[in-house]
């Protein structure tokens, strides 16, 4: 599997994520400055977490414009799996690639801390390996977070099966008390409609090595490296 | 060049004295300019001329060391040609002034500090003291503070992986900000600070100049009084997302071989940076002023050289290598022009419109600075509290729980899950423990990093709190089972002018070079920040330690939590009963008085050692420091960070509450499946070792209490901080 990384200037969990599809794939991801126009031929495209542009503005709404967001929209839609985490996921809303909008956290804070998200798709390259309604434990690092959609829309992504991940209760429940961050319907992170989309807030690459505490994040890699390298 | 012969009112914070040197050293009165220049130089902050003389006296040297004190930050070895590099930093004027700016200049201060020589940070602390919580300002200053830090460190995408954060009373008018930066860089690409050479192009690169921070410096060296508001003009304004690019930028062109020199511009901004550079290369340097990238119209020279705008860099480069130096700089959109050169005159000259502006010899503005030996009067020694002279609780499990819950023992998530304590993927012990530990990358080395001080030990007696502050942080660090290395200081006190506080002072850096010395833990760097005082009322002292140790392979480190029932759990080290200045003896009398606990250094290092073998051969399930609040407290936190309970049966031979709440020095909490083996191998080692109890079930029994449920202890451990800051001024569980 070949992947690329978008670096941004701003990004900080470009290395993150790098280093576990290395140790997936035994092969390091090229990274692509976002002044780039081309990419290179890649079966799989990650935006990393951190702040574009020190987010000054609306997160991600600067990266959204830069050049290489065009060939991403391009091969997006030729069928490339994106992953797009925490600040990925921000520029992939704002670019128009995924529905909805990110707001500031309820809390109106920062929050980093592991959360227990609920499987709800698992028909797809991303999420294949997980078992429907399975519980994971990934954490989350962000001050804007607090996914958004009007009613119409939240009703498409629902019945078009879209909603990849809800924050829920150590059991499984899906409750006010185990959402971080506001997100209507608990919604940690969504597909588009063709499912080769994945956008989230969570940051899979941070629980993906029993050092740092927990592995629960890394099926979401190898099942992205079996199904494309097959 | 214009001068005036008239001797200026305004001094700048220059004493008389100090002036007349200028005019000696200059051959005539400086000009404003120059003035200005001096003035920042030879403050408290940057010239460190009441200090410096005692500062001599520290242990500085060591196998480990490759740098000590004077450059950037301290760098030592950690094999494998890998050089760990740190430092700690205060930013306490500004942020009590401008809390939320204050501290995010404060964290991006440092960090520059230790990206200038090379090294990738990965990880960021803070030590943070503050008012009285019922104080109306402390609320909103803990606030700023956090999130300062947090929108600082958290942009950069450095991990805060941990550090202290205390309220009292005495710092209600004068918050203490202490932020430490831990970097990683190969041994033979440490970046240092002499531009040694002439004609070298001197290039500043970074965020433009403007007018905040003038004379910051000169401001962090005076005490507060009522119209402190006042000075917000001389906080600086920080960019995270700016000082990133320069980060990437820096390092990207560290690998290549153009640098000669490089520093950061903190405190006295340019002035200081191209000091300092021309000082240790024993060169001179012109400046063009009119280079200088600025965001405001008609700045003076003065201003331009007095601004600490953040997010800069000073440089002096190879010859030739200017162009693709730009380039890098440029991909990453961070201004580069070349301001200056170096030269022989061994003078800082300035160039404004095509005129000399300011002249000034650098030798004597750096060697001439003030020394100070100021007067002293030693603290005098405070009596040994008798346990009988401390009243003894009705219900000890009562007591525990509102110690447990009281504002400087409750949890502190609060507060680090506004940090990123993630970001880099490397973190391996995360917040809320002993040490942080984080690995190298690409490694299995672990950094275990703390910082640690007991102020009320401290007032009570200089020598012992400067002891107990390095043996902490040594403890600490040993806990999670790494060797600690070396240690970084803060030195924060009141006005030194006050022959008590200059005594507080000299009794605190005795305490620490001792312990450094008996611990084999040296200085490498330090900061230190004096008049920490409001209309005359000083803080407590508070020298701050920041200890860093190494673990070869973090595989063979540990955590606190209990890890399964029917453990052993034995306490390590004696316990005599300390009362004395205990934040027990706090919560029954409201008050800390008497002799702290002594800390013999002696045992401190059998102990640490004793405890890192056992952990190293995989004898513990589990360890944890012994301080603040004694064993009970210890034992509490190992329950409710695990959900484990445990069942103290160990009948002590002095009075309970002292045994349980005693401070006494040099011990740890550990858990074992082979408490024979622990046992023997303490007793082997010449250390006291005692089993006390096992883990078990979901409550905790101490000696001759009810148990406590482990939910209800968690419940009243996490609660406080969060109804605090949400007004909810209740304070305590109610038992």
């Amino acid at each position: 599997m070949t992947a690329a990384v978008i670096v941004f200037p701003g990004s900080n969990c470009d290395r993150d994520v790098a280093v576990v599809l290395k140790s997936i794939t035994g092969k390091t991801p090229k990274m692509v400055w976002h002044q780039e126009n081309t990419l290179p031929k890649c079966d799989l495209i990650v935006i990393p977490g951190g702040f574009s542009y020190g987010d000054y503005l609306r997160s991600g709404a600067m990266a959204a414009h830069s050049p290489i967001m065009k060939t991403i929209v391009k091969q997006a839609q030729s069928g490339v799996p994106v992953l797009g985490i925490c600040n990925g996921f921000q520029i992939l809303t704002e670019s128009g690639l995924l529905p909805g909008v990110l707001m500031r956290n309820s809390s109106l804070r920062f929050v980093c801390k592991d959360v227990n998200i609920r499987v709800e798709k698992t028909d797809t390259v991303f999420s294949k390996a997980y078992i429907r309604g399975e519980i994971l434990r990934i954490p989350i690092a962000h001050h804007e977070g607090n996914y958004f959609a009007d009613e119409n829309t939240l009703k498409e992504i629902e019945d078009g099966a879209q909603i990849a991940f809800r924050y829920c209760s150590s059991k499984g429940d899906i409750t006010q008390s185990s959402n971080p961050n506001g997100s209507v319907a608990n919604i940690a992170g969504i597909f588009n409609s063709e499912g080769n989309i994945l956008g989230m807030m969570p940051h899979p690459e941070r629980l993906a090595d029993p050092f740092l505490g927990g592995t629960d994040g890394l099926p979401m890699f190898t099942a992205l490296a079996e199904a494309i390298s097959r | 060049m214009t001068t005036s012969d008239s001797v200026p009112t305004d001094l700048m914070g220059l004493s008389r004295k100090e002036y007349n040197t200028i005019i000696n050293i200059l051959e005539r009165i400086p000009n404003f300019t120059e003035l200005g220049i001096f003035s920042v130089m030879w403050s408290e902050h940057c010239s460190y001329k009441s200090s410096k003389i005692w500062l001599k006296s520290l242990p500085t040297s060591g196998a480990q060391v490759i740098q000590g004190p004077g450059e950037n930050a301290g760098v030592v070895d950690i094999g494998d040609g890998l050089a760990a590099i740190f430092k700690i930093e205060s930013h306490n004027h500004p942020s009590f002034i401008e809390p939320y700016q204050g501290a995010a200049t404060g964290v991006g201060g440092i960090m520059r500090d230790v990206f200038t020589m090379g090294a990738r940070p990965i990880a960021n602390l803070n030590a943070l003291r503050f008012g009285s919580p019922e104080h109306h300002k402390t609320r909103h200053l803990v606030n700023g503070v956090i999130s300062g830090i947090g929108g600082y460190g958290n942009c950069m995408g450095v991990p805060t992986v941990g550090g202290e954060v205390n309220f009292d009373s005495s710092y209600n008018g004068n918050i203490l900000v202490n932020a430490m930066t831990v970097g990683i860089a190969s041994k033979e690409k440490i970046f240092y600070s002499a531009a040694a050479g002439v004609d070298l192009p001197v290039v500043y690169v970074g965020s433009k100049t403007g007018r905040d921070g003038i004379h910051g410096a000169t401001m962090a060296s005076a005490e507060f009084a009522d119209d402190s508001d006042e000075k917000r003009p001389t906080v600086q304004v920080g960019d995270p997302f700016t000082e990133k690019l320069l980060l990437e930028a820096c390092l990207e062109l560290m690998a290549t071989d153009a640098i000669v020199a490089i520093q950061d511009m903190g405190a006295a901004g340019l002035t200081s940076s191209s000091v300092e550079m021309a000082s240790k290369g024993g060169v001179g340097i012109n400046l063009n002023i009119d280079k200088v990238p600025r965001r405001e119209t008609d700045m003076t020279a003065y201003e331009i050289m007095l601004s600490e705008s953040q997010e800069r860099m000073l440089m002096v480069l190879k010859p030739g290598h200017e162009d693709m130096a730009k380039k890098i700089f440029e991909k990453w959109e961070i201004d580069f022009e070349v301001i200056g050169i170096t030269n022989d005159t061994g003078y800082l000259t300035l160039i404004e419109d095509s005129e000399l502006v300011a002249s000034i010899p650098v030798a004597p503005l750096v060697d001439a600075a003030p020394e100070y030996d100021r007067p002293w009067t030693p603290t005098p020694p405070q009596p040994i509290i008798k346990t009988k002279d401390v009243p003894s609780p009705d219900d000890l499990g009562a007591v525990l729980k509102l110690m447990i819950s009281s504002p400087n023992l409750c949890s502190r998530q609060w507060v680090w899950e506004q940090y990123d304590h993630m970001v880099m993927g490397n973190t391996v012990i995360r917040p809320g423990a002993d040490a942080a530990l984080v690995r190298v990358h690409d490694t299995n080395k672990g950094i275990a990093i703390t910082t640690d001080c007991t102020p009320r030990y401290v007032e009570a007696n200089p020598i012992e709190g400067g002891r107990q502050a390095v043996a902490e942080a040594y403890r600490n660090v040993t806990a999670v089972g790494a060797k600690p290395l070396a240690v970084t200081n803060n030195l924060n006190f009141g006005n030194p002018e006050k022959p008590h506080t200059m005594g507080q002072l000299v009794g605190a850096i005795r305490g620490i070079g001792e312990a450094c010395l008996a611990l084999d833990c040296p200085v490498v760097s330090g900061n230190v920040s004096l008049y920490n005082e409001t209309n005359g009322k000083s803080i407590l002292p508070t020298p701050v330690i920041g200890c860093v140790g190494i673990i070869d392979n973090i595989s063979e480190s540990i955590s606190f939590g209990f890890k399964a029932n029917e453990e052993v759990i034995i306490v390590i080290g004696e316990t005599v009963g300390w009362l004395g200045c205990s934040l027990y003896q706090k919560q029954l009398t409201d008050e800390t008085v008497g002799a702290p606990p002594p800390v013999n250094l002696n045992e401190e290092r059998k102990n640490g050692d004793l405890i890192r073998k056992l952990i190293k051969d995989n004898y513990l399930t589990s360890c944890h420091d012994v301080s603040d609040g004694g064993i009970a407290i210890a034992i509490a936190e190992m329950a409710i960070e695990s959900g484990i309970g445990a069942k103290i049966d160990f009948k002590p031979n002095i009075p309970v509450h002292s045994w349980a709440f005693g401070e006494d020095q040099g011990r740890y909490i550990v858990t074992t499946k082979m408490a024979d083996n622990v046992q023997s191998q303490a007793s082997k080692a010449g250390v006291k070792s005692v089993a006390i109890g096992i883990t078990s079930s979901t409550t905790l029994t101490l000696p001759g209490a009810r148990p406590i449920s482990i939910e209800q202890l968690r419940d009243c451990h996490l609660r406080w901080f969060p109804e605090y800051m949400a007004g909810q001024t209740k304070n305590t569980y109610s038992a």
